[in-house]
């Protein structure tokens, strides 16, 4: 994993990073943080520093690994990759060298030595059913160790969507009682980074504003950080023009979907989507699923796998209305049927009692 | 409570039907009604708005007639109908209100107010809050014969007075006419020349006719102040005289309310259908003077218009008869610019004329009359109802307008081909 | 309770319990206006009453000129406000997209940018009837708490549906959230108030123009 003895520059400089295209990165990651280019170099330097840096320690509790292909297996070595190769990222199954014992051992070691400012990234959802033990690792219950870890966290970063909302593991009807780290660890500051996976640069970028400024950036009501997380991506969409113009694609093959047409009939899930997709694209900007001709699925919002059929509009209901309201017309003509004898009895009863009215009767009596 | 309060209840209960449902189910309080009445135009007071004069009704429909009305009057969500408010109740019922259908007529949702103002009398008048002047006029009709207390004798003096101008004789009681005429006693005291005028156009065409001594008054105090048992009674009277005649046809009189309640009203009211036609007045002399029958020559060349009653246009539908009757005989006939099915009423309509509270504000009412004859520079005013000539002439004298009331069938006559047989 | 979570009850369960609240009061408004029949009319009637009843029922749509005249406001306002109100319910393509879901029926739409220009012009309309029916002496007398509740129900999908539109207050998971909500809220005391007068009307014009009719008159 990282090399203590080693600065970063150095390291990248090792393999083929020159100090120009790390600044560009720096730079980048500044402006994409929304910080003014004045602070990129604020960027580079607290980057540069990552070999004295706070250590890292990242679990992974209920999940597939995505999040972290997503970071590592980008199409070619990427400077985000190389950043977390470098900075002291202390505990991590997949990506660290040592196993059993000796990997619980170093977990325990940079606890202890950065007690209080450790940064803790999870990915995963914790499951609570049956004690916790559809998953554990060392014996341990995800439950227990994600609690252990947090004590000693200067922040925690809940990395997608499973570890942010629950995601796929919680999805109905949920058979390991999956929660978020969010519903586990109350009493330090939790950072959502949502997505199935998220972007990376927006998990690089998360890390290095917390390593720059040494606190999380600005959350929005669901943790995550507004600067990838403020508009949707059907605001920032290429196909909005489409929308805007009633110009939809009606299947995956027809005239409209050729021209590029919005896929909101189709499913697409931009309009109640928060993330950067259409903005910073993935695979080094390269596309986007609905540039690639799929509409968004929501991964990552909360309940995605819940929302209705992937490929029903959204404005349709998630689950069927026909048979509740047959029955309850069914029910309304049943009590119908009952206030309608009711009627008839009230009005038979006042035919009933009408005795014929004569002249004396107009006079009041 | 009183045991009238409890019976008016009752009728409103048993007069509700799902026409009345509906309508107050599609009522969307948009006050658009107040436009079409000329108590609410002439007064500008909210009160007057035709809707709001079912209040009560709709109450007791909500409250009786719906599961969420019961419902909440069970908890005490809705105030019961009081036999106070149906008191204050009765000025909107019956003062302001002609039953004149010209509401009716405007309703975006197609509420048919003026039906059920005549349901609610039903109830008003069992509840004994019907105006004291009409209650006199009913009883007078049920006991006398005739809501001005026209009896037969009075009628026999009127012909034979009216024999004695034309020199022709008028039937009574002819068995197997063809025609049975029936008269307000509104043309017999004050417009006898309406018998006359019948007389010479009759003969003229060579109708068989006659009047009925069991039956001539075609008025109907009972549908006026909603009490349908004692309409009932009057129409009986009428169904009985022509029957018993074997007439085929009962005529109308120039007379709005008539033609409502032995048209429309009474086969119902009696529970079964006629045995004979019934037709107004101007259907038969249109028909008359369609078949070539009916022949006059001259015109009339003063100005004048018509004025539509309601009952005969709007709710009766004789609309065009009048006009090619008149555009025959005047050769300057103006239309006011409402006619026809959306006529403005005369303010005196569906026994307002009979009630002597009302009397005010029928003259400011009258005002929307006055505006339209004025509109028009006219100085002869034509119609076909005695009630509506009694209230015009009353509303012309009392603003000082020099316009002089004329009945149609009289300008006919006054204008037939004579002697050519 | 997540936005998401209110977004997806709405979407689910909230519909699903509206359009049963709708139906059933529907169903059982129209069991409670038929059960109270009707008499046979026993006057022969002038014509036969089918046609001009069912011309009734179209003819009410148009006003009357000289009360269109005496009433202006009323009539503009009010046929503003339901045009607009027929143009952003039917014909804006999410909306479309759930009336081919349950019920298979679909049409082209308008461009989104219209259908936001109808919605403005339909929340104008709507203030103006509220001010009306403020001002108004004859509205105000007719008027109750009714009527203001469902003028409050009637704005609110629009507004919220406005809003939702242009990520306005709230993030669009919960305006969007709130707008269904409010349309549901609409579906459920619709038919318990005048707002049933959408359907009922076609039963009260009926009626109008079969009385009318008899008689040989078109109402």
């Amino acid at each position: 994993m990282s090399e203590p003895d080693k600065s970063l520059f150095d390291l990248l400089a090792q393999r083929g990073v020159s100090r120009r295209g790390f600044l560009k990165f720096c730079a980048t990651t500044a402006s994409m943080l929304g910080l003014p280019p004045s602070m990129s170099s604020a960027v580079a330097e607290a980057l540069t520093q990552a070999a004295r840096r706070p250590s890292v320690i990242w679990l992974s509790f209920q999940e597939c690994t995505g999040c972290t292909e997503s970071l590592t297996r980008a199409y070619s070595p990427t400077i985000e990759s190389l950043i977390f190769d470098a900075i002291s990222l202390d505990y991590h199954h997949t990506l660290q060298a040592a196993s059993g014992d000796a990997a619980e051992e170093a977990r325990a070691q940079a606890m202890k030595a950065n007690y209080g400012s450790y940064l803790l990234l999870v990915d995963g959802s914790i499951p609570l059913g049956e004690g916790g033990a559809y998953s554990t690792i060392a014996g341990h219950t995800n439950l227990s160790m994600l609690k252990e870890v947090a004590e000693g966290a200067a922040a925690v970063v809940s990395i997608g969507t499973c570890a942010a909302f629950g995601g796929l593991p919680m999805a109905n009807p949920n058979p390991t009682g999956a929660v978020s780290v969010k519903d586990i660890v109350q009493d330090k500051p939790v950072m959502n980074v949502p997505g199935c996976p998220p972007i990376p640069n927006v998990i690089v970028g998360v890390v290095a504003h917390f390593l720059t400024f040494g606190a999380l950036p600005e959350l929005d009501a669901l943790g995550r950080p507004k600067v990838f997380y403020g508009d949707t991506i059907h605001d920032r969409c290429y196909r909005r023009p489409f929308y805007d113009r009633g110009l939809f694609a009606k299947t995956f093959d027809d005239e409209g979907a050729r021209n590029g047409w919005c896929l909101y009939e189709l499913g697409c899930k931009g309009p109640t989507t928060y993330n950067a997709c259409a903005t910073l694209k993935w695979n080094g900007g390269t596309s986007f699923p609905i540039q690639s001709g799929h509409g968004c699925l929501g991964c990552s919002e909360p309940k995605f796998w819940d929302g209705g059929g992937f490929y029903t509009a959204l404005s349709t209901p998630i689950q069927p209305v026909t048979g509740a309201a047959v029955t309850a017309a069914l029910a309304g003509a049943a009590v119908g049927a009952a206030v309608a004898f009711g009627n008839q009895s009230t009005k038979g009863k006042a035919k009933a009692a009408h005795t014929k009215v004569t002249i004396d009767d107009l006079e009041k009596a | 409570m009183s045991a009238s309060f409890e019976r008016g209840m009752a009728a409103f209960r048993e007069v509700m039907d799902s026409p009345i449902a509906s309508f107050f189910s599609s009522c969307v309080h948009c006050g658009l009604c107040a436009e079409a009445c000329l108590f609410y135009t002439e007064t500008g007071d909210p009160k007057y708005t035709p809707i709001h004069k079912l209040d009560p009704l709709k109450r007791v429909w909500q409250q009786e007639y719906t599961l969420l009305g019961r419902l909440g009057a069970l908890v005490g969500l809705s105030k019961p109908v009081t036999e106070k408010e149906l008191e204050q109740w009765s000025e909107l019922v019956y003062d302001s209100c002609t039953l004149c259908g010209r509401c009716s007529m405007v309703c975006p949702v197609g509420n048919d107010i003026a039906y059920m103002v005549r349901k609610m009398r039903e109830g008003m008048s069992a509840a004994g809050v019907a105006p004291e002047g009409m209650i006199g006029a009913t009883q007078r009709a049920v006991t006398l014969g005739s809501p001005m207390g026209v009896k037969l004798p009075a009628l026999q003096a009127q012909i034979r007075a009216q024999e004695a101008e034309t020199g022709l004789s008028i039937p009574m009681d002819v068995q197997g006419a063809d025609y049975m005429v029936l008269l307000s006693s509104m043309e017999v005291m004050n417009f006898p020349e309406y018998i006359g005028a019948l007389g010479k156009i009759f003969r003229q065409a060579g109708v068989s006719w006659t009047l009925s001594s069991k039956a001539f008054e075609a008025t109907n105090s009972g549908i006026q102040i909603g009490a349908s048992d004692i309409a009932a009674e009057l129409v009986q009277r009428i169904v009985d005289a022509a029957e018993g005649l074997g007439v085929k046809t009962v005529i109308s009189p120039e007379c709005g309310h008539a033609f409502t309640a032995i048209r429309w009203e009474g086969p119902n009211l009696i529970g079964r259908p006629y045995r004979f036609e019934v037709k107004h007045i101007l259907e038969v002399l249109e028909e008359l003077r369609q078949a070539g029958r009916l022949r006059t020559q001259g015109c009339d060349e003063r100005p004048l218009t018509f004025h539509d009653p309601c009952q005969i246009a709007r709710r009766g539908g004789v609309i065009e008869q009048p006009r090619n009757l008149l555009k025959s005989v005047a050769s300057d006939f103006r239309e006011m610019e409402e006619h026809g099915a959306m006529n403005w009423c005369c303010g005196g309509g569906g026994g307002v004329s009979a009630n002597d509270r009302a009397e005010e504000l029928r003259l400011v009412a009258f005002k929307r009359k006055k505006g339209q004859v004025e509109a028009l520079g006219v100085d002869t005013l034509v119609t076909a109802c005695a009630n509506c000539r009694i209230i015009l002439e009353e509303g012309l004298e009392h603003y000082n307008m020099d316009v002089e009331v004329v009945g149609l069938t009289e300008l006919v006559a006054e204008h037939l081909i004579e002697d050519d047989k | 309770m997540s936005a998401m979570d209110l977004l997806l009850w709405s979407r689910g369960p909230g519909l699903a319990i509206a359009v049963s609240i709708f139906a059933f009061g529907v169903v059982l408004r129209l069991f409670e206006i038929y059960s109270l029949g009707r008499k046979a009319d026993l006057a022969k009637p002038r014509v036969n009453t089918k046609a001009c009843a069912g011309a009734t029922v179209w003819r009410r749509m148009l006003p009357d000129m000289h009360i269109l005249r005496r009433s202006p406001i009323t009539y503009v306002a009010g046929y503003l406000f339901h045009f607009g109100l027929f143009v952003v319910v039917f014909l804006y393509a999410p909306h479309i997209k759930l009336i081919e879901s349950t019920l298979g029926l679909s049409w082209p739409a308008l461009p989104s940018a219209l259908v936001d220009l109808v919605a403005v012009l339909t929340l104008i309309s709507l203030v103006v009837v509220l001010v009306n029916r403020i001002t108004d002496p004859v509205k105000r007398l007719l008027s109750g708490f009714e009527d203001y509740l469902t003028w409050a129900v009637t704005l609110l999908p629009v507004l919220t549906g406005y809003m939702a539109y242009h990520h306005l207050m709230f993030p669009y998971q919960t305006m969007l959230a709130l707008h269904i909500l409010s349309v549901e809220l609409l579906l459920v005391i619709f038919p318990f108030t005048k707002l049933m007068h959408a359907i009922t009307l076609f039963i009260s014009r009926w009626y109008n123009g079969d009385i009318a009719a008899r008689k040989g008159v078109q109402s």
